[in-house]
């Protein structure tokens, strides 16, 4: 393998490496916003996810009992934003400013302990027979961890339950009609919840990626604005898992821009700043995409749902 | 059989919104206690450390007061935002771009010009700089339709970027043994402070006013008027005729550059040269959402609360040094206390209540 | 199989509002039972009611004599009862198929989509819909998103159909359609509650009708015995004169001048098409049509909320077109929007911050920078106490106040402010019939004192009580304009299925 294909195929696997927390956690807020309820707490909950996973796996010793930490750290907390926002009916923004805070303390708090301390077991990754030969991509997309094709997988999974099956209808429809969803017996606060919490373990999910494979250290502030670059992401897919998967690795291969180009003498202060100029970029896009493809946000996105109104 | 019965308010009750408002700092407390008790450390010990350090010394209150003055002038700002709908979550990015130009005119005029002169020019540049990073997002949105939430958090990110470009790049100090600073403010571009105390006083005064005015603009004019009606409903006031651009953009300018101010306070009379990006902007712009919002949006008891948070962050700064505790366990108090606020304005809205049935 | 369905003894109350009191009413397989009365009169509480909505006080639901007890719609869906609201209860960016599917137990998991386009075609056949299952809901008529609401409604096995006010929104031939239908689902053993306030459409379809006034049962009879004008009895207090009463008056110069005007909807379809007319001083000019058919746009084109595409709109001369909301109140156009909750009050503000909503500059002290809630507190009093609006004091929350009071607030805002012409949307839609007859009163003040005022409204009575002149909108234009003395409703019928002749 000459230089050239080498480094071409080393950018390819870090771009869909650090395009895989975004899609978990733009995929769990495509399925929250869906049902009607905004969580702007992404970034706490991939926060505490991750600082969850590192430390359960650094206490186990097995990363995979990590990546259920932070998946329950996750869903935990967007419970709250559900008993918030749903039961309580509580300002969707705010609450889900206090998640951010919350989760971001939490995951300093936490993860005090664990600042410069290696991860003993990382999550390897898994050679796939047959299609790693493929070359360049073979090596890039089916050499990588399980996490990896995880993701892949879930974001297939809920791509097919959101269009092709009865329950993706049912959430469709609570987002753009709780009235209505309401009138044919379907409980609006449980699909409500139900998809909060999703949207929770997914940024719990995205977390341990970022802590247990892709960083595999704890750094306070290791999110780094990633889960609002999710939340940009989202409007971005316009509330469809496929076009997800579009937007993470274009955004993933941003981050890895940064490294290129910081090998040709731009600062590399300048440089951290493209991800967030891309998010501004990726809205303006989607905005005008949404214009001409007629998609809007879920009509009840942001607006409490009151049954005796 | 019990059952809970809710049913709407008539009436809004300032009592009882005093009321939720404590209520929810004391639970606040009490679950943080718990938090602090699961990490291993005394919950009583940890508070008594955080309120003794700001407010029980006669320098614990120097800094309380300090502290509290961006405080001030971003959640006056914010509660003027907040009623209009107009989500400023970028506060600490308009501080900032508030402090580059203000740092700017330090460096450039500061040795030639008398204060009278350079630290008025400073406070406009700030607050036009401010004003511009929030003034962009509206834009964006009413223009463009873009989240305020996302585009002015973004430029969090890109302005703290830019603030690290400036002090370890082109703005990097000579005297300064190698820190990423610029160097420092000739006297002349630096504010005074009230004796021994690091209360720039020019600034508090600044802070006292913005608020009591924002306060008669916000309840008084008829632009205040105007925002209430944008924020509460944008459909009637589309019907009534009220300019939306005009109002949101102004609204802005106006939270931003009060930022701004907050980032010339800090830059011209804390640290005297530009910094670190957190060194400045140090979580204020998060803290005075939670100000405001626990305020009501109401400026002049911003004022009060602002007094109060700011001890807890001086009394957060006390437990960093002595229980070892980062200093984002700050954030945890916030949030929760947040939380319950805003659960405490279900309360304000409905009122609840254990009834028979039947 | 539902054989008969008997309400016993119901009782419903709201806080201090007594919404039902003891009603009994029962109907049986084959018969369609008409639900009579105004608005507020209780119908609605009624079969929302029976349709698990809400639970009763007193009282139960007995099916084929058998106590059942519904707490929710599942309950009742299960037992056989559907409703078709007033309201369409269908999620405009989904297909038709996905809004039936939707909460549908007997689909399979996977594409649900597939199998649900036989079963709609399977009912498109039985009662002559013709309803495509492809098709998103925002593309559909009204008429044509009711047949989904009805397929949806059936698909669940409904043996029992509540149609709440099924008519508002249907052309006269639509109406027809709809009636077929309904009389081959009963014929087929199926039961129908059918809730109007029409008494020619109780007439034409029911067997028996009950009548509520007040929350109470007032009358209970065959619909072959009865008479139009023994129902009027029952449902209102006192006799009312069917035909009702227009007072004429002479009118002065115009007021409002449209020119050519052409508006583009939401969606991009043309909504309003060359239209040209003017409303006079002392005048009531209405629309009449069914909704959808351009009367909105018109409406927010003239008050400012709405660019035109083209053409010009002049208040007493002057050129208005194009220009801001405020501007165009200042020019002396009052507005009484459609949806008012949306755009006519802030629901989160008290009366008081309410009253000044429009026209704020006359609230104005110190060069037009502060406001003078002085002022405000002695209009918002004043609208209060001359629109007799029943809030506890000023300072109550918007919100709180009941539909009918937000509406005799509206009105009295705008009213007050002397405009020269007055905009009303559906003034009396959904409020109870002293308001309606108030607002009414208020109007015709209005035109006699040299208002102009053109009136949108889907209530043929209320244009035949009020309008001097009618114009019939039909899918973006007038199909004609007809004076007071020549009105003729076969003529508007007619016009409002869009079909012009003489």
């Amino acid at each position: 393998m000459d230089e050239k294909t080498f480094l071409v195929q080393q950018i390819l696997v870090r771009t869909f490496a650090a395009g895989t927390p975004l899609l978990l956690g733009t995929l769990g807020e495509i399925y929250s916003e869906r049902s009607g309820i905004l969580n702007l707490g992404i970034e706490g909950m991939m926060a505490a996810g991750a600082v969850a996973a590192f430390a359960t796996a650094s206490v186990t010793g097995s990363p995979w009992c990590g990546v259920v930490a932070g998946i329950v750290v996750g869903g935990l907390l967007a419970l709250l934003h559900a008993f918030a926002t749903v039961t309580l009916k509580a300002n969707q923004i705010v609450s889900g400013l206090a998640l951010t805070m919350l989760g971001l303390g939490i995951s300093g708090l936490w993860g005090k302990r664990y600042v410069g301390v290696p991860l003993i077991n990382k999550i390897l990754p898994v050679r796939l027979p047959v299609l790693s030969n493929i070359p360049i991509l073979g090596n890039a997309v089916f050499n990588q961890d399980l996490l990896f094709y995880g993701s892949v997988v879930l974001g297939v999974i809920m791509w097919f339950i959101l269009y092709k099956t009865k329950v993706g209808i049912i959430i469709r429809s609570v987002g753009e009609n709780p009235e209505a969803a309401d009138s044919l017996g379907i409980s609006v606060w449980k699909v409500r919840y139900v998809c909060v919490i999703t949207g929770g373990i997914f940024a719990g999910m995205a977390g341990s990626y970022l802590s247990l494979v892709y960083i595999s250290s704890w750094v306070e502030g290791m999110t780094g604005g990633r889960g609002w670059i999710v939340i940009a992401l989202t409007v971005f897919s316009l509330w469809n898992p496929k076009r997800a998967f579009l937007g993470a690795y274009v955004f993933g291969g941003i981050y890895v821009l940064q490294y290129i180009l910081q090998s040709y003498g731009v600062s590399p202060n300048l440089l951290l700043m493209l991800p967030y100029i891309a998010t501004l970029a990726a809205l303006l896009a989607a905005v005008k995409f949404s214009k001409k493809k007629r998609i809007s946000p879920p009509l009840s996105l942001g607006v409490p749902f009151d049954r005796g109104r | 059989m019990w059952r809970i019965k809710i049913e709407n308010r008539a009436v809004r009750s300032y009592k009882l919104s005093f009321l939720t408002g404590i209520v929810s700092v004391f639970l606040g407390v009490i679950f943080t206690g718990i938090i602090f008790a699961l990490w291993g450390v005394n919950p009583l010990f940890a508070f008594y450390k955080i309120f003794s350090g700001s407010f029980g010394s006669v320098y614990g209150w120097q800094e309380t007061i300090t502290k509290a003055i961006p405080l001030i002038l971003i959640s006056s700002g914010l509660s003027m935002a907040f009623v209009a709908g107009l989500w400023n979550i970028g506060a600490e990015g308009q501080m900032l771009l508030g402090a580059i130009p203000a740092t700017y005119i330090a460096l450039k005029l500061g040795c030639c010009l008398p204060a009278g002169i350079v630290i008025p020019l400073m406070f406009i540049a700030g607050f036009v700089g401010g004003a511009l990073a929030a003034g962009i997002a509206a834009v964006l949105k009413e223009k463009f339709r873009i989240n305020e939430v996302i585009s002015t958090l973004m430029f969090n990110y890109i302005i703290a970027e830019l603030v690290q470009y400036l002090v370890y790049g082109p703005w990097k100090g000579k005297g300064q043994w190698g820190f990423p600073y610029t160097d420092n403010f000739p006297s002349s571009a630096t504010l005074s402070v009230l004796g021994n105390t690091r209360i720039h006083y020019q600034t508090l005064i600044i802070a006292v006013l913005a608020a009591v005015i924002v306060y008669i603009l916000m309840k008084k004019t008829r632009f205040g008027y105007d925002a209430k009606v944008v924020g509460a409903n944008p459909s009637a006031a589309r019907y009534a005729g009220i300019n939306f651009f005009r109002n949101s953009v102004l609204i802005m300018l106006i939270s931003g550059g009060l930022a701004g101010i907050a980032g010339v306070g800090e830059v011209a009379g804390i640290h005297k040269h530009l910094t670190y990006p957190w060194t400045i902007s140090a979580g204020y712009g998060f803290t005075a959402i939670i100000v405001a919002a626990l305020a009501k949006n109401n400026p002049l008891v911003c004022l009060l609360i602002s007094v109060f948070f700011s001890g807890i962050l001086v009394g957060g700064d006390t437990i960093q040094t002595s229980l070892q505790m980062p200093s984002s366990t700050i954030n945890i108090f916030n949030g929760i206390i947040l939380f319950f606020a805003i659960a405490g304005d279900y309360f304000l809205t409905h009122s609840v209540r254990i009834v028979k049935n039947g | 199989m539902i054989q008969s369905l008997e309400l016993r003894n119901i009782s419903k109350r709201f806080g201090a509002v007594v919404a039902n009191e003891n009603i009994n009413l029962g109907i049986s397989s084959g018969e369609i039972l008409g639900l009579l009365g105004e608005n507020g009169a209780g119908k609605s509480t009624l079969m929302k009611i029976l349709f698990g909505i809400y639970s009763p006080d007193n009282g139960g639901i007995f099916v084929n004599g058998k106590h059942i007890k519904i707490s929710s719609p599942a309950d009742s869906i299960k037992i056989g009862i559907g409703m078709v609201h007033q309201h369409f209860m269908l999620v405009s960016n989904h297909t038709v198929a996905e809004n039936i599917a939707l909460g549908l137990s007997d689909i399979p998991f996977f594409f649900p989509q597939a199998k649900i386009r036989n079963k709609i075609n399977e009912f498109n056949n039985k009662y002559g819909f013709d309803v495509n299952p492809d098709a998103y809901i925002w593309q559909l008529s009204a008429g044509e998103q009711q047949r989904v609401e009805i397929i949806k409604v059936l698909i669940r096995g409904a043996e029992l159909l509540i149609m709440d006010e099924p008519t508002s929104v249907l052309t006269p031939s639509e109406v027809s359609a709809l009636f077929n239908a309904l009389k081959k689902f009963v014929s087929a053993g199926g039961l129908v509650a059918f809730i109007s306030h029409k008494l020619d459409e109780i007439m034409d379809i029911t067997d028996k009708v009950v009548v509520l006034r007040r929350g109470r049962v007032t009358g209970q009879v065959d619909t072959g015995d009865t008479t139009k004008e023994e129902l009027a009895r029952m449902i209102f207090d006192r006799d009312v004169a069917l035909s009702v009463p227009f007072r004429d008056s002479i009118c002065g110069s115009s007021v409002l001048e449209v020119v050519n005007l052409n508006v583009f909807g939401d969606m991009g379809v043309e909504a309003c098409r060359n239209l040209s007319f003017s409303v006079r001083e002392n005048e009531i000019f209405g629309i009449a049509g069914v909704a959808g058919n351009g009367q909105k746009e018109l409406i927010e084109t003239i008050t400012g909320l709405r660019e035109p595409a083209s053409g010009s709109i002049f208040i007493k001369g002057k050129d208005i077109t194009n220009k801001s909301p405020d501007i165009i109140n200042a020019s002396g156009v009052a507005h009484i929007p459609e949806e008012r909750m949306k755009f006519g009050v802030v629901s989160s503000l008290s009366v008081c911050e309410n009253a000044a909503l429009k026209d704020q500059n006359t609230h104005m002290r110190f060069r037009g920078v502060f406001i003078d809630y002085g002022k405000i507190k002695e209009l918002a009093e004043r609208i209060v106490k001359e629109y007799s609006v029943s809030a506890p004091s000023v300072e109550s929350i918007m919100g709180n106040l009941s539909g009918g009071n937000i509406q005799k607030f509206i009105t009295g805002r705008e009213l007050l402010a002397e405009p020269s012409l007055i905009v009303a949307a559906h003034p009396t839609y959904g409020v109870d019939v002293g308001t309606t007859e108030f607002i009414r009163k208020k109007l015709i003040e209005k035109r006699d004192t040299g208002s102009a005022v053109l009136l949108v409204s889907e209530d043929l009575e209320e244009l035949f009580q009020l309008c001097n002149r009618i114009a019939v909108m039909f899918r973006g234009r007038f199909m004609g304009v007809i004076d007071h003395q020549h009105i003729d409703m076969d003529k508007i019928a007619l016009w409002m299925t869009g079909v012009s002749g003489n």
